[in-house]
């Protein structure tokens, strides 16, 4: 513990052994698809961040908790249903289909909730703010201290109970390698990943921009006074603004249980931030932005815990977060949910 | 709201909004004397309920110490934690309250203190040990304490303005995740870095006295009542400081900046410089909380600094009341002592914070003791509220 005889204090930062560039150029290939598979759960729950800023321009800071709720109601169903590990892949499918409608509908009454708790009044009041995020940091911690304290046990199967621990999900696809391009071993889970979050992504940006509520909702994010002129009602736009941020969260909680296999009262909180930063980093109220922070910040981080052995990670997010912003203020693909062409 | 309801409220609002007329009124030695006796009774809190000197005791007083329940934490101890995050509410109040700008990663300039003091101070820090040997000091050489104090200062300040000076230019939201990643950024290089100790942190952090050792007569490990006593000081100190600072030309810039940017710049108030300055002199306050802390654990960790806390400084601020000095004593004193005195609630501790939060920036978002011009703002941001199509 004395610092004494301590060894070049200069390279202290480094460690004995520099950056390991071999282990990420050895397998680059490799590296990039666990980054584009980690990315699409940071932008399935980037979008929710960047619908409800878009709108409202304010940051929901509660939004990872109705993440978490999802990922928890996904594994209290499953276990419910009494799924066993790896089961046929009929069974399997059909429980990952009813997983997402459980976790998009947990997820979104969560997000309606949050909406009506912590911000419908203050909203009337015109608070600044900062106020709103507050009240959604307090809700936020009561999400994650009820689950703490009762409902993690519940949904575990151990009743009302605290439970604190890392609680495991069944693995309902076995995650094998399905494909080999350029070096790269896919596995079918992280196929499913990316892929559902692009499908997810065009079915958003398709919604927003070719229904008659999209249109609601691009006017809102425009001018919400104009809006409120043209008929537009306010609250419904505000409140679906929220359900569809809700569903996106469902889904990348279902991703998210699929590909580790693990939850926990409080994996809301990284997860929340690294999506946030994945919001802003694509340009907030921005919906491809969102995608494209998202598969982003993935693989800016994979890269990093490779070159520094994953002690430097969290680091690489924030500082490439912080150039971005400094040469592009509004991020890479600026804001524009208001926009014509989201 | 049922009527006898609103006109409770009225009539409260009538009593408590007096009460600053009421108080300017005064003559002056009365808000002298009175002042001097608040003070005196704040040196006085640590025997709260006895009588030094003798084996008398107040009944009653006793109620409020942290110390009077089962396995209760140590009262001049809680104290010393509570004058320290008054002393950070202080100087995050520069920057929120003040000037208008959201810094979720205050734990980092209160870490940048805490471990410049660590680092600098402490026989048993690597980059001392590192100066040891290539000065061929002795292996008890240290830097003394109290120059410690202005390098703690000087490192959050320029922390302050490094960071400030590309994210300033950001509005505010992204200020606030900026920010945020500061803070996180701080606390991980601490954690993997050889020269802050990694995760282990840094033993043997000195105080007034000198390092840690059974020896110090007033400074002890024990004894938590001179600590609380120089931390008080340091607050009264400061209090005053940031008082001439908020009335002075740069005060008024704030203020100014943070009502409304563009409208200042128009004036010729230089928004940039101005919020740079306000970062700076946050940062610097939060080094020094932070150079107390350390100094009175003697031994310091990076998991300490963690977002929770910045978290619960931006609480402080906004439930007191941000932008009233007096507001965010309250606001830290309560969010510090409450915890401590009903420890027997502790495992629902974070729930009952979380409620709180909610239910106080529901009812009242101004704060507990908010400024005046500060709810005269929200008054006027309701007025503009959207007519809402229900």
């Amino acid at each position: 513990m004395r610092g004494r005889g301590f060894p070049r204090p200069r390279n202290g930062a480094k460690g004995e052994k520099p950056v390991n560039f071999d282990a990420l150029f050895g397998d680059l290939a490799q590296h990039t698809v666990d980054g584009l598979s980690k990315g699409a759960i940071y932008a399935l729950v980037a979008l929710g961040y960047t619908l409800v800023y878009g709108v409202l321009r304010l940051i929901n800071f509660a939004h990872s908790e109705i993440f978490m709720v999802g990922t928890f109601a996904i594994l209290g169903t499953w276990s419910l249903l009494g799924v066993a590990d790896n089961p046929p892949i009929g069974m399997a499918i059909v429980y990952l289909l009813i997983g997402l409608v459980v976790g998009a509908l947990a997820s979104g009454a969560t997000a309606l909730t949050v909406e009506r708790v912590a911000y419908r009044r203050l909203r009337r009041m015109n608070a600044p703010p900062l106020i709103f995020l507050i009240t959604a940091i307090g809700l936020s911690l009561v999400l994650v201290e009820i689950f703490a304290l009762w409902m993690a046990g519940f949904f575990s199967g151990r009743g009302f109970t605290e439970n604190r621990l890392v609680i495991g999900i069944p693995p309902l696809l076995k995650q094998e390698t399905v494909l080999s391009v350029a070096g790269a071993d896919i596995t079918n889970v992280q196929i499913i990943m990316v892929v559902s979050a692009l499908v997810m992504l065009y079915g958003l940006d398709q919604f927003i921009n070719r229904t008659r509520y999209g249109r609601g909702v691009r006017a809102v994010a425009q001018s919400p006074d104009t809006a409120a002129l043209m008929g537009v009602h306010q609250d419904r736009v505000i409140m679906l603004v929220f359900v569809l941020g809700g569903l996106m969260a469902g889904a990348a909680a279902l991703l998210w249980n699929m590909r580790y296999g693990i939850t926990k009262f409080d994996i809301g909180f990284v997860v929340g931030l690294k999506a946030f930063t994945a919001a802003v980093l694509g340009g907030i109220g921005n919906l491809r932005g969102a995608l494209l922070g998202g598969l982003l910040l993935g693989v800016i981080e994979v890269y990093a815990a490779t070159l520094t052995r994953s002690t430097w990670e969290d680091v690489a997010a924030f500082v490439v977060l912080v150039v971005v912003l400094i040469f592009r203020p509004t991020g890479l693909l600026g804001e524009s949910l208001g926009k014509a062409r989201a | 709201m049922t009527e006898a309801l609103r006109q409770f409220n009225e009539r409260r609002r009538h009593v408590l909004g007096g009460m600053g007329d009421r108080w300017r009124a005064l003559p002056r030695w009365q808000r002298w004397l009175t002042l001097l006796a608040g003070v005196a009774f704040l040196y006085y809190l640590p025997f709260l309920g006895d009588i030094p000197g003798t084996n008398l005791i107040i009944p009653g007083l006793d109620w409020f110490r942290t110390d009077s329940i089962d396995g209760g934490a140590n009262w001049a101890g809680v104290l010393f934690v509570c004058a320290l995050y008054v002393l950070v509410a202080i100087g995050l109040n520069v920057v929120i309250g003040l000037a208008g700008l959201l810094d979720l990663g205050y734990v980092g300039f209160y870490a940048v203190g805490a471990y410049s003091v660590a680092l600098f101070g402490s026989a048993e820090s690597p980059v001392v040990g590192a100066l040891q040997e290539q000065f061929g000091f002795s292996q008890d050489w240290a830097i003394a304490w109290a120059i410690c104090i202005p390098i703690a200062l000087a490192f959050s300040l320029v922390a302050g303005v490094l960071l400030g000076w590309p994210t300033l230019r950001l509005r505010g939201d992204y200020l606030a995740i900026v920010t945020l990643g500061f803070g996180e950024i701080i606390r991980i290089v601490a954690k993997n870095s050889g020269w802050a100790g990694e995760a282990q942190g840094v033993p043997g952090i000195p105080g007034p006295e000198g390092p840690p050792s059974p020896d110090n007569k007033v400074f002890g490990l024990l004894d938590i009542k001179p600590w609380y006593w120089l931390a008080l000081s340091v607050v009264l100190v400061m209090v005053l400081l940031v008082r001439r600072l908020e009335h002075s030309r740069v005060g008024r810039s704030w203020l100014a900046i943070r009502e409304d940017e563009d409208a200042a710049a128009v004036m010729g108030v230089y928004p940039f410089k101005f919020k740079l300055w306000a970062f700076a002199i946050g940062a610097a306050l939060g080094g020094f909380s932070g150079l107390l802390f350390a100094s009175r654990s003697a031994f310091i960790q990076p998991e300490t600094f963690n977002v929770q806390l910045s978290i619960l400084f931006v609480a402080m601020v906004v439930v007191g009341g941000s932008g009233n000095m007096a507001g965010v004593a309250v606001g830290a004193f309560l969010l510090a002592y409450l915890p401590e005195r009903f420890r027997d609630f502790s495992e629902y501790r974070v729930l009952a914070f979380g409620l709180a939060l909610v239910l106080i920036m529901l009812l009242r978002p101004q704060g507990l003791l908010p400024s005046r011009r500060r709810t005269r703002e929200l008054q006027d941001r309701a007025k503009e509220a959207p007519a809402n199509v229900a």
